[in-house]
């Protein structure tokens, strides 16, 4: 690689920052035992096609070599024969057949999803990640973190590989135990998704009115990147999964947590809150959640998402803004009622209301969300 | 050979098919521009198709390049998110549709009634009107460009219900379809409707060159094929505008169902852009060879069990959506077994050029190139047919790849080849083989910085159609990029050397290739061609 970097600086072409080590050239053995299994068949595979592809291009480059009119070569006659052509359809039958024995097993492996410890179920979002834990209710949303975010923002040219795990980094990582059999059931609110992990070996495509699923068991605590497989809209690119696996101590403290948080969630909707904290508020939800067709400023993208400066709805009846925020509008604005807690879409509403040189004065408190839901 | 018999020379007693007092106003084309507009000369015809393939092909091309240069490094430096979409999306559509297809149909058209002995087309004013839709097709599909909202950014297979967001260009992209499938289906008939009614005398079906099977074959998968998409996406648009449910879960549709509709068409297209290939090649390795293409038989029914095959194993495209496991490993093992025939061809290649004597022109290099690269696209295929396996590689860079080396230096490396071979018969002049040689050295060593780096992106874990990247996956994609770059330019070499072989050059023979008359009747014409060919049938021997 330092040569490959030599070569491309010296072409003048770019150059490049520290941050970019970690290249790889081949699939990851990955950390459960379904990836070695997958990994294994894949050089398996691999193998096979290196010992063919070495016979034929061998062939070939005799031929060329030696068989060319340059060096006097005479052209034979022979067009056919039967014997070798059969030989050489039934040897690479042959060879199918011992990579079919192999593949049938992993597969029969991969889909047996029976006798799992808990399931979780994933359901994706335009452009978000929601895991559900079947069984103790822990339900949250996971999304691209604030720092990648703005980073990958067109025109900001921060530096990306300053940011740690850019692209890679979300808010809120799912948490499993590890040692445990984890069964994901996969399901879309509104396109096709797919979530993959590559060091569990698999990926699950999520899609709407259907229930998909499949399993892991990693056996080391640690933290698994992956990112959103199928084409799922303008932010296809920006929709990371992060995989927290702890032990299983760790799980259950971590457990308890979030009982708690969502105790106090509870509690801060029945608050008041004053105009400076719905603002800060505000201006955090609204960069997560907003700004990807918005834009940070405000000021949207042309014919295809409306801005929120001077817009008639963050102008006009408050009724309606919210309406937009909580239940989504046409095929493009998502609804947030589910995603945001009322707290947040109070803040976001206030944000947008008095933000971007808007300053209609209106204050949202968390009580009035939740009154119209 | 004698394709003149005395009865036609005291008809036409200045005709002489050898083609030295060939420029009669009453047998050569009209004057201006209408020549071209109203034209039914299965000649004329190829040569509209092969200029709009060589347009698009460019017009793609640029797409590619505005796709790589964002990819070039991590961060986003010059297109939105959606823009890039859009990008892809047509890049897809018009390289599938605009360049490669139209490309093969218009070798097809020059070269199908040339080497079965035929007149022209069976059904020209039919072939005239396929040719002509395309052009509206294309506009109406770049159109889109300007609406609100952009063009389609849903990936070429338009899966819903994502494409269902789109603004004012879902009609317009779906009646570009429709168009085009028109065009595919119409010359599809008349491909077949001259080569089972209109071969000369003596031409038995095991007699016709590779290349018109190839094509047989090719039409049959069409005809059988496009009017499946045509529906699919026909629901699309009812969906999106009238109301039902076809693909929307919530209204008790399926969007899987889109997928298996889009891919029934979708896994046979990708054969009708590779099974002309090879056809080109199994013509072109026996020429530079001075040897017979072995195993012609086999080769046929090699090339009709993959047309067979292609129908059988649509689905390991979705070998992630939770297919049950039996249809999961149906899929897989029907999918291996395209490796049997395919491998047969590679051999019987390699086998024609054992003991040849082979030279190495522009078209042999290119078609060399051809089994090498595109092997290593059979290669990565075969893996990706095992279904486990395959749910790493799935919808990652190195199915970008894979696809890639099949239908760049696989498809395309077959139409560069085809090209060169034909392009003094079709000119009459020879092309500039240096330059020829330097497209093919430029193109060659472009193509596998292009597309070799991207099999280890995909498999470090980078997802396809994504505008932007982690850092880890830095070096690949700026090399690729560079790769791209040199690629794209380079093809503009192969436009002046057609254009210069076009202005004028060294005369080419009538044989143009040493022994090329023992490999098809096109070598016995004059070259250029008479404007009328065949006029009276050949006798084949």
């Amino acid at each position: 690689m330092k040569k490959l970097k030599l070569l491309i600086t010296g072409l003048g072409i770019a150059t490049f920052g520290e941050a970019n080590a970690d290249y790889a050239l081949n699939l990851s053995p990955g950390v459960t035992q379904l990836s070695r299994d997958i990994y294994d068949l894949h050089m398996y595979i691999l193998w096979i096609c290196v010992a063919i592809g070495v016979g034929v291009y061998g062939m070939m480059v005799y031929s060329i070599m030696h068989h060319r009119k340059s060096k006097g070569a005479v052209p034979a006659h022979f067009h056919e024969n039967t014997k070798l052509e059969v030989v050489w359809t039934i040897i690479p039958f042959v060879i199918l057949l011992a990579m079919a024995v192999p593949a049938t097993k992993v597969m029969i492996e991969a889909y047996d999803t029976s006798a799992s410890d808990m399931t979780v179920k994933v359901t994706g979002y335009q452009w978000k990640w929601r895991y559900t834990y079947l069984d103790n209710g822990i339900d949250f949303f996971s999304t691209l973190d604030a720092k990648s975010n703005e980073a990958r923002q067109l025109g900001v040219r921060s530096n990306p590989e300053a940011v740690p795990n850019y692209l890679l980094e979300v808010d809120k990582p799912l948490v499993i135990p590890a040692g445990k059999k984890v069964r994901f059931l996969f399901t879309a609110a509104d396109v096709i998704h797919s979530w993959w992990v590559p060091k569990f070996g698999w990926k699950k495509d999520a899609i709407p009115g259907y229930v998909t699923d499949a399993w892991t068991k990693v056996e080391e605590p640690g933290i698994y990147r992956g990112q959103c497989a199928e084409l799922c809209g303008r932010d296809h690119g920006f929709m990371p999964i992060v995989v927290d696996v702890k032990s299983e101590a760790d799980y259950g403290k971590w457990v308890e947590a979030q009982k708690a948080q969502a105790q106090k969630a509870v509690a801060d909707a029945a608050k008041t809150y004053s105009m400076a904290e719905l603002m800060a508020k505000g201006e955090e939800v609204y960069n997560a959640s907003c700004a990807g067709c918005h834009m940070v400023n405000g000021e949207g993208m042309q014919g295809m998402f409306p801005a929120i400066k001077g817009s008639s709805v963050a102008t006009g009846d408050l009724n309606t803004h919210l309406d937009v925020v909580v239940k989504g509008k046409g095929q493009m604005m998502p609804a947030f009622g589910d995603s945001l807690s009322p707290v947040e879409i109070a803040a976001v509403v206030t944000y947008q209301r008095n933000g971007f040189g808007n300053n209609k004065g209106d204050l949202v408190q968390p009580s009035d969300v939740s009154a119209r839901n | 050979m004698t394709e003149a018999t005395h009865e036609e020379h005291a008809i036409h007693d200045e005709h002489i098919a050898h083609g030295h007092h060939d420029e009669h106003d009453h047998h050569g084309p009209a004057k201006g521009i209408m020549r071209w507009v109203f034209t039914t000369n299965h000649k004329d015809i190829g040569t509209l198709y092969l200029v709009t393939a060589l347009i698009m092909f460019m017009v793609g091309g640029a797409m590619a390049l505005v796709i790589r240069a964002e990819l070039f490094e991590p961060g986003m430096q010059y297109v939105d998110p959606n823009f890039f979409n859009q990008m892809t999306t047509l890049h897809a559509l018009i390289m599938v549709f605009g360049a490669v297809m139209p490309a093969f149909v218009g070798f097809a058209n020059w070269m199908i009634p040339m080497m079965i002995g035929a007149p022209d087309m069976a059904l020209p004013r039919m072939n005239n009107w396929s040719f002509w839709i395309l052009p509206f097709a294309f506009v109406m599909l770049a159109s889109t460009l300007f609406m609100d909202g952009g063009a389609p950014a849903a990936g070429w297979t338009l899966y819903p219900p994502l494409v269902l967001q789109g603004g004012a260009h879902l009609p317009f992209a779906i009646f570009t379809v429709h168009l085009l499938g028109m065009s595919s289906i119409m010359g599809a008939i008349n491909i077949i409707v001259t080569v089972f009614n209109m071969r000369a005398p003596g031409m038995t079906l095991m007699k016709l060159p590779l290349f018109v099977w190839t094509w047989v074959i090719t039409a049959f998968l069409l005809i059988t094929v496009m009017p499946v998409f045509a529906g699919a996406v026909t629901m699309l648009l009812t969906d999106k505008f009238f109301g039902t449910s076809f693909f929307n879960a919530a209204g008790g549709g399926d969007p899987v169902l889109y997928q298996h509709l889009f891919w029934f068409f979708g896994h046979p297209e990708v054969y009708i852009m590779i099974l002309p290939s090879f056809g080109v090649i199994s013509t072109i390795i026996p020429t530079f060879a001075r040897k017979p293409l072995f195993g012609y038989s086999s080769m046929v029914y090699a090339t009709a069990s993959i047309g067979f095959l292609s129908f059988i194993v649509w689905a390991h495209h979705q070998y992630t959506v939770g297919m049950p496991l039996a249809g999961e490993l149906y899929f897989t093992y029907a999918t291996m077994l395209i490796a049997v025939p395919t491998g047969v061809k590679v051999f019987n290649w390699v086998a024609t050029m054992w003991k040849g004597a082979m030279t190495f022109e522009t078209p042999m290099l290119f078609a060399i190139a051809f089994v090498v690269l595109f092997t290593m696209g059979g290669f990565t295929g075969l893996m990706m047919s095992i279904s486990p396996a395959d749910l790493q590689y799935h919808d990652t860079y190195f199915i970008v790849a894979h696809f890639h080396y099949v239908l760049v230096p696989g498809a395309v490396f077959a139409l560069f080849a085809g090209a060169y071979y034909w392009l003094p018969k079709w000119t009459g002049h020879m092309y500039d083989e240096k330059l020829g040689k330097l497209h093919f050295w430029l193109s060659t060593v472009s193509v596998n910085v292009l597309f070799f780096p991207q099999h280890f992106l995909g498999l470090a874990g980078m997802p396809r159609r994504i505008p932007d990247y982690a850092v880890q996956f830095a070096e690949f994609n700026a090399m690729s990029s560079v790769g791209a770059f040199i690629f794209g330019f380079s093809q503009l070499i192969f436009v002046w050397v057609v254009i210069k072989a076009i202005r004028g050059g060294e005369k080419a023979t009538d044989e143009v290739w040493e022994g090329a008359s023992e490999h098809g009747l096109e070598w016995t014409l004059p070259s250029p061609p008479p404007y009328h060919t065949w006029t009276t049938a050949p006798d084949i021997k």
